[in-house]
């Protein structure tokens, strides 16, 4: 872009009452509407752990801490690209955002990879499915649902980055950028919690064994 | 300042010069006709349409309860069979709340909020647009089983668990049932987000939050409590999608799944349901009795802060659904306590409405007899709600016809009362009409006294011990008078709803032509013309006080000096910008009704399928941009064009 737009103001839009862009805000409140979408799964997930049934296999014997440690820190590094994504298209600086934009998916892509190996691993050599124990049944509906969010924000990147060689894209779609990097944060801070109250947690915390 | 007056209506960026959006289908541009309706992004249309299609299902629940009073009429009925009766009580309560009572205040949503802030539109046009069709889409799902072998849900409009699962319910009516109200819940969390946007964004100058409208301070409220409520719920959905397509075992005992986890997730979000069908009303009687009364409402903010209290602690009550499954008593007394602790700011709201019209000049026209209807018959569903609050007492009363009477009460007596006198209110605003003055207030007295015959017996019959949803009952069980009674006062009240509607439509073709402003009101939407043109203002107001319409008419001076250099500010900015129509929101939701009506029928490539096309949709959406036009409302071409108004095919 030029420089008579590159002096937009990106935290105040004159044409709403509060300052705040219309998309922004949209954004927000879905967020925080997708926490409690998140909070409803994680407290089924939660709950049930307190009432183990028999048989109910023991979560440590299951996970493989190390390799959720690694996707875990990839998925925090991802966020810091978009970081850097927001940051270079509110400078106008277009090729930038597509370097980061792409990277941003690229390490959501090894999350997702992770994710699929750890489900073919618990599936084929653990025999955990999400039918044969309440478990099961919580753990993928919850991880699952996170993973969809991500596979979400993958497309989105990409389709970001696609769009983003179309004619006059520049410095005044700096709010799209941004709207799409409050989403990814978002699923990146819900993976947190995610990974320490059904991961770590089992660790510090294990439930006592069902009496058989 | 000078930018924010003339942007203040401004939706979505403009295209740099010499871009030009990719556009598969050429966007629409008719303004009347099967089109016009199809893809428009007018909020005043889609809340017609709204409305339209929530009073076709109102009829539809009414007549299902109807039939309920029916089989219930004598002892030893058979005038239904019992699983046609559980159909009958399921869809009468998921129709009545999801298909009626919500989407008639989504219409006033979109047709009064814009109005009451002074905007053009609502902050997403086409995502409003989206709103309406998937609420359509899900409304169709629910009510397919009625023409299908499985038959219609049947295992209440709260779906137990295990009631719903595939050992008790083989069919597929248990799938139509959750993915309709998923789907529904998706309409619902979308339209909210784009009215909180709205109203915190597109406030017109000098219309801080402390001067919004109660009634527009009400729909922000629900929708923060839909948006927060309905994930309870849709998640809870999943959970029984999975059990029955998955095989998973949320809510299968024999496997370590709790039922009873079920009751809790539902009630998360069915108790700020209650509010969010309450609030609305809530708003509608705020602005009504000011007017009737001929005073400013009494203690404006305290009750605005009511209404947020109540939104707060409706999220911390919903145990007392449940005193009966034994939550011990720690849960038990501070779920009690809650509840009680609700009563406070909903009594405070009474009160201040009893203090507006207390010494005013009340006149007594057809909207605010069912105001006055709704104060005096929701306090009479508040009184039993209080009763319910008490543990021990609601251990007697759960299950029984007690509990029916107690939310008849609110729902009827409370939401409905509010809404019959909303649309009567605003009628005149958005079809140019008046309604008839003596057969309006005679549909009001014959619906009043044939609902207080309908549920007033009912708090006898639960306390004598008849339970609810009993397809019938014995003659020596001292039930068969008051169940009579009641039967008889809900043809009466059919009548007189029947009533309402024809005095709704003759006022449409024959009632005498309303000016902008026939109640002499006092907020925004009655300062311009009676039908609204399609850019509602055309110029941006700036407002100076609380009720700011009022104000404008005391000083029409001072006003019309503004409205001139505001004018002419934004004939100097392009006039009026408009946003386009579009086909895309209607294709979205049309591939979410197939996928939800290929899934419920275990049908994946149907599914995949519909999934295809709302994703088609939603990148030819996004890629075709806001769009928009820009219209000079004082010049004679645009006048002759917009003027009549987006109803001109109607008028």
């Amino acid at each position: 872009m030029d420089a008579a737009t590159a002096t937009l103001d990106h935290h105040h839009d004159p044409s709403t009452a509060t300052g705040i862009p219309n998309k922004k805000l949209l954004l927000w409140a879905f967020l925080a509407s997708d926490c409690m979408f998140f909070g409803t799964l994680i407290s089924s997930h939660l709950v049930y752990r307190q009432h183990p049934p028999p048989g109910n296999p023991v979560a440590t014997q299951v996970f493989d801490i190390e390799l959720t440690s690694f996707s875990t820190f990839i998925l925090l590094m991802s966020s810091l690209m978009m970081a850097l994504a927001v940051n270079a298209i509110q400078r106008g600086k277009v090729k930038s955002m597509r370097t980061s934009l792409l990277t941003t998916a690229g390490f959501g892509l090894i999350f997702l990879g992770c994710q699929a190996w750890e489900f073919w691993h618990f599936v084929y050599e653990k025999h955990l499915t999400i039918t044969n124990c309440i478990f099961g049944s919580t753990f993928f509906t919850l991880t699952g649902t996170h993973g969809t969010h991500v596979a979400i924000g993958v497309l989105w990147l990409l389709s970001m980055y696609a769009y983003s060689f179309k004619r006059g894209f520049g410095e005044r779609n700096a709010i799209d950028v941004e709207s799409m990097g409050l989403y990814w944060h978002f699923v990146d801070i819900v993976w947190i919690v995610i990974f320490t109250a059904v991961y770590l947690l089992e660790y510090v915390y294990p439930v006592a064994s069902p009496v058989h | 300042m000078a930018e924010a007056l003339v942007k203040s209506d401004f939706i979505g960026k403009e295209e740099p010069a010499g871009v030009r959006p990719f556009t598969l289908l050429r966007r629409p541009t008719a303004r009347t006709g099967l089109v016009a309706w199809l893809t428009t992004v007018d909020h005043k249309k889609i809340g017609v349409m709204y409305g339209f299609f929530a009073i076709v299902f109102f009829l539809l629940g009414g007549i299902e309860a109807l039939i309920i009073r029916t089989q219930l009429i004598v002892p030893n009925n058979h005038f239904v069979s019992a699983h046609f009766y559980s159909e009958l009580f399921t869809m009468h309560g998921t129709t009545m709340i999801f298909l009626a009572v919500m989407p008639l205040n989504a219409a006033f949503f979109n047709l009064l909020v814009p109005l009451q802030i002074g905007a053009r539109d609502v902050a997403f046009p086409r995502l409003n647009a989206f709103s309406l069709w998937v609420f359509v889409a899900g409304a169709v799902i629910l009510n397919a089983g009625w023409f299908l072998k499985a038959g219609a849900p049947a295992a209440g409009w709260f779906g137990y668990a295990p009631l719903t699962s595939r050992t008790f319910t083989p069919d597929i009516s248990a799938d139509l049932w959750t993915v309709g109200l998923q789907v529904l819940g998706v309409s619902s969390i979308v339209a909210s987000l784009n009215f909180i946007t709205t109203i915190i964004n597109l406030r017109a100058p000098g219309m801080t939050m402390m001067r919004v409208p109660v009634f527009t301070w009400m729909a922000l409220i629900t929708s923060f409590l839909l948006i927060l409520a309905m994930p309870s719920i849709a998640i809870a959905l999943v959970e029984v999608i999975f059990d029955r397509h998955f095989g998973t075992n949320f809510f299968e005992v024999s496997n370590g799944g709790q039922p009873i986890l079920w009751q809790h997730l539902f009630w998360i979000f069915g108790h700020p349901e209650v509010y969010i069908l309450i609030l609305p009303a809530m708003g509608y009687v705020s602005e009504i009795l000011p007017t009737f009364s001929r005073k400013p409402l009494f203690g404006y903010p305290i009750i605005v802060f009511s209404g947020a209290l109540i939104g707060f602690i409706g999220f911390g009550v919903w145990s007392h659904h449940m005193f009966t499954t034994g939550m011990g008593v720690v849960a038990t007394s501070a779920f009690a306590l809650a509840t009680m602790a609700i009563a406070v700011p909903t009594g405070v709201k009474i009160f201040n409405w009893i203090g507006t019209i207390w010494g005013g000049h009340l006149r007594m026209r057809p909207p605010m007899l069912f105001a006055l209807g709704f104060i005096w018959m929701f306090m009479i569903g508040g009184f039993s709600g209080i009763m319910h609050s008490a543990a021990p007492a609601d251990s007697q009363q759960h299950n029984s016809y007690f509990v029916v009477a107690h939310f008849h009460y609110v729902l009827i007596g409370g939401s409905l009362f509010g809404l019959l006198a909303a649309i009567y209110y605003w009628f005149p605003k958005f079809f140019g009409r008046m309604v008839n003055e003596f057969w309006g207030k005679v549909s009001f007295w014959v619906i009043f006294v044939g609902f207080n015959a309908t549920f007033f017996p009912m708090h006898f019959l639960g306390l004598n011990g008849m339970p609810r949803r009993t397809w019938t009952y014995d003659a020596n069980m001292g039930w068969s008078t008051g169940n009579l009674v009641s039967s008889l006062g809900a043809y009466l009240l059919g009548l007189g709803i029947l009533l309402y509607f024809l005095v709704l439509i003759w006022s449409r073709f024959k009632g005498a032509r309303a000016g902008p402003d026939p109640w002499d009101a006092r907020t925004l939407e009655w300062s311009i013309p009676s039908p609204p043109p399609e850019y509602n203002f055309a110029v941006t107001p700036t407002v100076h006080a609380r009720d700011a319409w009022w104000y404008e008419k005391h000083h029409p001076e001072e006003l019309a000096r503004e409205h001139a250099a505001h004018a002419g500010d934004e004939a100097a900015h392009g006039g009026i910008h408009m946003p386009d129509q579009s086909w895309y929101p209607l294709f979205a939701a049309a591939g979410l009704l197939t996928a939800g009506l290929c899934f419920a029928n275990y049908n994946l490539t149907g599914s995949l399928f519909g999934l295809g096309l709302l994703l088609v949709s939603v990148y030819l959406w996004a890629l075709e941009g806001p769009g928009g036009y820009h219209l000079h409302p004082e010049e004679p071409a645009d006048q002759a064009k917009h003027q009549a108004g987006p109803f001109s095919p109607l008028v």
